[in-house]
């Protein structure tokens, strides 16, 4: 093995490609979080009054829970005091408040996401994926809004929602996740910046894929966007997001707060790439990922399935939750999360069935390399009024050399006699013997080592849309090199 | 030149010495087979041969094509074209065999300065090889050996071997744990890939697999030395005498 791991080691060199810096002149707040932070950030929107008040209540509410020192310690994962008075809350690229179109952009942005792969201009996209670019803040540029308009689809960013569309928002905002939910959630409700909002009407399939790709640039700055998406009856989407971070040596908070509202006999497809700086070979730097992802199956035969790919972050602290309130509703959860060198993840899901007959399905693959810290979270709550409600867990922990760790603390509570519940769990081991078998057939280690992995996350990977299951393969590759020590 | 020259080869485990000072010389087109008793070290000289960096070489050298086997790592030698056929093949979940097949023959085509192969030509060529050898289609896309039978698996091992193409193939005990059918179908498929190119060790420890691949030469491996050469009518005559030169091999007498 000796000789294997050096081997793999000796790929730790590569450094995280998307470490870059982009030069620009930003619109910051100073760091500090109070009443006037917020009024300040509502303000710097141009917000309706609604927005102020919810978010000074929200900022009430989390002040209470920060002086109760309520920041949730439950679970598995270890990082120092955060100090709330020392990030920037509000940072945005200096430029004209609205777009007309993206040659308005400021070009070094962007250059970012060319660097980044993403190209924003619409000619050079692939045809089928609209994109919707946050950069530190705020929204730069959205892509295809003709095209969607059209279909009666919005897609835009959170701050134009609130200007265009603040009816949907007032009815939706907070309806999954309340201010109120958790310690980072009400974080999020208080200080949001921007993010990405879609409205599906009734019975529209959205004929494109939607997509939003956060980048978080500024130093000392958190980000904090919120994404609301709400599929009308009958309708359809398919929503990706990606993320990523430049190299820096503090840690940087990310609290980000998803919802979903899937109505009668909709369905939405959220799928994820994360990808945020996961700090260095030491553990030092990183961004601790600390979200709320919620989905509401409200309507009857309505459907929503979260797929994550979770590879970044110093921490991750993630359970994309499905309520299945609608009879008949399905909720779905497949993960493959990453942790490499030092990184941690607490991830999972919770599945709570209150309406008859609502099934889910929980796929999580967890893959430990390094001194790497990985733990499936999941609950199963089954209510009183679910009849014939069913779940299916798999739960499987992949460890790559001898430092580490895979957890699983699987929760179910059933409180109606007739559901069916199955859990499924394994944990292996990348051995000496497979890779010396794909070596003796001409394969490198680290080319070994990736498919083995790849291999074992395929489950979650074909629920993926073509071109993210590819990228994701990709960067699973670049996540684990120096996987063994 | 030989394909393959072994000089006094010293190697083990954990400073365990099992092969103690084996010469053996292998050209292109011929077929050896090593028998011997259980833990002669047959299979020990297969892991050397494959560089498995679990066992140490302490003396001697090995020399393929020319060139010091021993500076190379395994891809490296699967590359310069040696390949076992596993004894307990692995299984790798959720990777088809033609991709898995595919990934390996390109990593060769690189190694060799060659261009890359898609799916376009790859398949074809799968296809053909998969007639060759007369076997089922459906190993295009399960995954490699995952929930294969035995039988499968060594099946599968020969299907590798007729897509990689080596220039010496090691049958690591291939015939371990198959019944007579499948024994059948893996020598058959390892006599077509019988060429004036391809030199071949067949490691085994039963006779009735040398009745399906005639070998060239018999080399009895007892206590990690050869102890004797010779034709193919060496297997007969250990079958009905058993391993000479030591008392645990006369002791073992061969069955079929």
């Amino acid at each position: 093995m000796s000789s294997d791991a050096t081997t793999i080691r000796d790929l730790a060199e590569q450094e995280y490609k998307w470490g870059f810096v982009t030069a620009i002149d930003e619109d910051r707040v100073p760091k500090g979080l109070d009443e006037d932070t917020i009024r300040l950030i509502s303000a710097r929107k141009n917000e309706p009054e609604f927005m102020l008040q919810w978010r000074l209540r929200a900022y009430r509410h989390w002040a209470s829970l920060e002086k109760a020192q309520a920041e949730p310690k439950w679970a598995n994962i270890h990082y120092g005091p955060i100090d709330y008075q020392d990030i920037v809350y509000y940072s945005a690229p200096r430029q004209k408040p609205v777009l007309e179109n993206l040659e308005d952009l400021d070009p070094e942005i962007l250059r970012t996401y060319e660097k980044l792969g993403i190209p924003l201009e619409e000619r050079k996209r692939l045809a089928g994926v609209a994109v919707d670019a946050v950069f530190d803040s705020v929204s730069v540029a959205t892509t295809f809004k003709e095209k969607l308009k059209e279909s009666g689809v919005i897609f835009c960013s959170f701050s134009e929602a609130v200007q265009n569309h603040p009816g949907l928002v007032q009815k939706y905002l907070g309806s999954v996740v309340p201010f109120t939910d958790n310690f980072f959630a009400s974080l999020n409700a208080a200080v949001f910046t921007d993010g990405s909002f879609v409205y599906v009407p009734k019975g529209v399939r959205c004929p494109l894929e939607l997509s939003t790709y956060f980048r978080i640039n500024a130093a000392e700055t958190g980000q904090f966007e919120r994404t609301l998406i709400v599929a009308d009856e009958g309708s359809y989407v398919s929503y990706l997001e990606g993320c990523t971070a430049p190299i820096r040596d503090e840690n940087q908070l990310h609290a980000a707060v998803v919802e979903l509202v899937a109505l009668d006999n909709a369905e939405i497809k959220y799928s994820t790439v994360q990808n945020w700086y996961p700090g260095d070979k030491e553990g030092k730097g990183g961004i601790y990922n600390f979200v709320t992802k919620r989905g509401k199956c409200q309507g009857v035969n309505s459907k929503i399935s979260w797929t994550q790919v979770e590879t970044g972050s110093a921490i991750t602290w993630k359970y994309p939750s499905c309520i299945l309130q609608g009879d008949n509703s399905i909720g779905a959860f497949y993960s493959v999360a990453l942790t490499n060198n030092y990184q941690q993840a607490d991830t999972g899901t919770k599945m709570i069935h209150l309406g008859k007959n609502t099934r889910s399905t929980i796929v999580s693959k967890g893959i430990s390399a390094g001194h790497g810290q990985n733990t499936y979270r999941g609950l199963v709550k089954i209510m009183k009024g679910a009849t014939g409600a069913r779940n299916y867990t798999q739960c499987d922990s992949l460890l790559i050399g001898e430092k580490s760790g895979a957890h699983t603390f699987p929760y179910i509570d059933v409180r109606n006699a007739t559901a069916r519940m199955e859990h499924e769990a394994s944990t292996s081991k990348i051995g000496e013997n497979q890779l010396f078998y794909l070596r003796q057939r001409g394969l490198k280690t680290e080319e070994a080592v990736s498919m083995i992995v790849n291999g074992f996350c395929k489950q979650v990977f074909r629920e993926l849309p073509m071109e993210f299951a590819v990228e994701a393969q990709k960067l699973l590759g670049v996540s684990l090199e120096g996987s063994v020590g | 030149m030989s394909l393959l020259e072994i000089r006094n080869l010293h190697a083990g485990v954990d400073g365990h010495e099992i092969l103690k000072g084996v010469d053996l010389t292998i050209n292109a087109g011929e077929v050896h087979s090593m028998m011997g008793p259980n833990g002669s070290g047959k299979s020990t000289l297969a892991q050397v041969l494959s560089r498995r960096q679990t066992y140490e070489v302490t003396r001697g050298e090995i020399l393929f094509n020319g060139n010091n086997l021993l500076e190379m790592k395994p891809e490296e030698a699967a590359c310069e074209g040696i390949f076992m056929a596993f004894q307990y093949p692995v299984e790798i979940p959720g990777i088809s065999n033609a991709y898995f097949l595919r990934s390996a023959l390109n990593a060769v085509r690189r190694y060799r300065g060659e261009d890359e192969m898609d799916a376009m030509d790859f398949l074809p060529m799968f296809r053909e090889r998969l007639k060759l050898l007369e076997m089922d289609e459906a190993l295009l896309n399960r995954s490699v050996n995952d929930g294969f039978s035995g039988g499968e698996k060594k099946r599968n091992e020969i299907l590798q071997m007729a897509m990689l193409e080596p220039k010496l193939a090691i049958l690591d005990e291939t015939d371990s744990g198959l019944d007579i059918d499948a024994l059948r179908i893996v020598a058959n498929g390892v006599n077509t890939l019988r060429n004036a190119d391809r030199a071949m060790l067949v490691i085994t420890h039963y006779r009735r697999l040398l009745t399906h691949i005639v070998p060239d030469f018999v080399h009895v491996l007892v206590d990690g030395r050869i102890v004797q050469s010779g034709g193919p009518e060496l297997a007969l005559e250990l079958e009905e005498k058993g391993y000479v030169g030591t008392d645990h091999g006369t002791q073992q007498a061969l069955s079929a």
